[in-house]
């Protein structure tokens, strides 16, 4: 006979007893007392599972005429015992149960409760990271090129039929995403101006150079930080709100009204949004441009030099195509943003946290393709001297 | 001793009373159902009982705790005893289905966590959800989230499980097994049941006693057993109610 009575709680009668005794016919008898309930039910659970998992008897009779309270926890264990032992063609009767209880045990299939429930494993294998990323890398790219393929057809319909744009959705947009930017584009911009020139002072101060200052910020600014500063900000800010706009109507259904209406989502959502900051991006760049430069010339107060000068070098330095190269990045820098926030929003899925994560995806991946891309512009237009 | 017992209940919105001077007591295992016309405060009188709407007069007591000014303690200790199934569902949408049935043992109980897997999954059979543990919320229809929720309600057995209005949106069998179900919990468990719902056939089938509450009078108009409510109406809204007449339009 095994006893687990001895095991602590509030009294004596109220502990779950377990009694296990074995017949003259091979019959496995166990005689389960006390109160079985979820504050008790534990004592018993593991010293339980571990019996009946090791004796390998043919029948079991489970004997709970001893049982004072049996709750739903309870009736789990009985579950349990049953579910392993029918699990190995065993045979499983429950005596003394009420009729009400044994109703409710008859509810459930003991079949699919035998397997014990697996431990979460606390990491995948190398190999499964390394296979689930990359097809998770190879849908995102599939998708991607699906969406610049509808965004550019969606596009040529718009030149083809301008009317079927929607254009008070596009001075929407813009005006979101252009004129409201302005404030802090320009704090930006002008910030990292004003460090830049700091910065390049002290490199150039012992050769005398630092009239050189205003050369070397307008060109950073023309060709490079003003469009890329201008970029980064607005993935935060509109791609950021565009995949939360689109992916709160996907997660609403609208964006499936519109489908059943006949409706290409990338026209109506996408388009709008794409057109109106790509329209508004290359102001935005021209006003970080004087913006950042203007911030170079609060620390040319700090020189010796009259003001002229700086403006004179920055005139002299400022060649048009410093300017349209970084007006052509800008562009650039427009439609992925854009793009992405619009994509990132239409894949977004169902449930509470999903929006966010869309929003999340959209501002990442916008400003690492960002950066990637000027990279990449920078590049060819070294190469090719614009 | 009753399982609940309401006194002389006022219940508002700012000025606007809902509900006045509700009084009426629960018995245990017992299926008690609210009903009434659309806005006529039955999920206010629920929200009240289990504790989210405050009460702006009388008092309430769950067993023998009074659950109107309570401490947090006591409040704490009176939570315990009852589960809530929202008529939304209210699942955590970040969790699957176990692991929003478990949550309530991870947080209350001290068994293992294979014991809690176990009894999570003949939660979610019981509701006939068996197979869906992996599945999140938002993959679920309208029904099978109500299920679920009253799975996670149900995991703790309480003592009392309050349903606001269980049985909407679920297919005529669907709604049966849930009404079998309740039967079966209240009678092997013990468990009392208190229901808002409209659903003539669920009040039939699960309410030993029911009240119906009016908007125009702000309280209980009738209560009794279904079948003596419909073959004895006290009034015309409860024959309306019973016999599914449509009110008649008042110019």
């Amino acid at each position: 006979m095994n006893s687990l009575a001895s095991r602590k709680p509030t009294t004596a009668d109220e502990c779950p007893g377990w009694q296990a005794g074995l017949d003259a016919d091979g019959t496995r008898r166990i005689e389960l007392s006390g109160v079985l309930d979820r504050e008790r039910v534990e004592i018993l659970w593991v010293r339980a599972n571990d019996f009946v998992r090791e004796d390998h008897s043919e029948r079991w009779v489970v004997n709970v005429r001893g049982v004072s309270e049996l709750d739903g926890a309870g009736l789990a264990l009985i579950l349990r015992l049953q579910a392993d032992v029918l699990a190995r063609g065993g045979r499983f009767e429950v005596e003394g149960l009420s009729e009400a209880h044994r109703r409710l045990l008859a509810r459930f299939d003991p079949k699919g409760y035998a397997e014990r429930v697996a431990v979460e494993p606390c990491c995948q294998r190398l190999p499964d990271q390394v296979g689930r990323a990359t097809a998770q890398i190879w849908d995102d790219f599939r998708t991607q090129v699906t969406f610049i393929g509808e965004l550019t057809a969606a596009f040529a319909e718009a030149v083809r039929r301008p009317r079927s744009v929607r254009w008070s959705d596009v001075w929407l947009a813009a005006e979101r995403a252009g004129a409201d930017a302005l404030p802090i584009v320009a704090l930006i911009a002008g910030l990292v101006g004003l460090v830049l020139a700091f910065q390049s002072a002290m490199a150039m101060r012992p050769y005398g150079a630092e009239i050189y200052v205003a050369n070397l910020v307008t060109l950073a600014m023309l060709r490079e930080l003003g469009p890329l500063m201008t970029a980064i900000i607005l993935a935060g800010r509109s791609g950021g709100a565009f995949a939360a706009e689109i992916g709160t109507m996907t997660v609403n259904d609208e964006v499936a009204a519109l489908k059943t209406m006949g409706l290409k989502p990338v026209s109506f959502l996408a388009v709008p949004r794409v057109l109106g900051l790509v329209l508004m991006v290359p102001f935005l760049a021209l006003f970080a441009n004087l913006a950042g430069i203007l911030g170079g010339a609060v620390m040319f107060l700090t020189l010796d030099y009259p003001m002229s000068a700086y403006f004179d070098q920055v005139l002299s330095s400022a060649e048009p195509r410093h300017l349209l190269s970084g007006l052509v990045k800008s562009v650039a820098f427009g439609l992925t943003v854009a793009g992405v926030g619009c994509l990132r929003g239409l894949q977004t899925a169902r449930g509470p946290s999903a929006v966010g994560a869309s929003t999340t995806r959209a501002v990442v991946a916008g400003i690492l393709l960002i950066v990637i891309l000027d990279a990449v512009l920078g590049t060819v237009f070294y190469f090719i001297g614009f | 001793m009753p399982v609940i017992r309401v006194e002389d209940l006022t219940v508002g919105y700012g000025d606007r009373v809902i509900l006045e001077n509700v009084s009426f007591e629960v018995r245990r295992g017992e299926g008690f159902v609210v009903l009434g016309t659309s806005g006529c405060g039955k999920t206010t009188l629920l929200r009240s009982l289990i504790g989210l709407e405050p009460v702006q007069a009388g008092r309430i007591w769950i067993g023998e705790d009074e659950l109107t000014g309570a401490d947090d303690a006591r409040r704490l200790r009176i939570l315990r005893r009852f589960g809530v199934m929202f008529q939304n569902g209210a699942l955590f949408g970040s969790l699957n289905l176990l692991e929003n049935v478990r949550l309530p043992l991870e947080e209350f109980s001290t068994l293992n966590r294979e014991a809690m897997d176990f009894i999570a999954r003949m939660k979610l059979e019981m509701v006939g959800l068996k197979g869906a543990e992996e599945r999140l919320p938002a993959e679920l229809s309208g029904g099978m989230q109500k299920r679920a929720a009253i799975a996670r309600a149900m995991v703790l057995d309480p003592e009392i499980l309050f349903l606001d209005e269980p049985s909407a949106g679920l297919d005529p069998v669907t709604s049966a097994g849930l009404d079998r179900l309740i039967l079966d919990l209240a009678e092997a468990l013990g468990i009392t049941f208190v229901v808002v719902t409209h659903e003539l056939a669920s009040i039939f089938a699960i309410a030993s006693r029911v009240i119906m509450l009016d908007r125009e009078q702000r309280g209980i108009i009738a209560t009794g057993t279904p079948a003596a409510l419909r073959d004895a109406p006290p009034n015309d809204k409860v024959r309306q109610f019973f016999r599914r007449e449509a009110a008649e339009v008042k110019r």
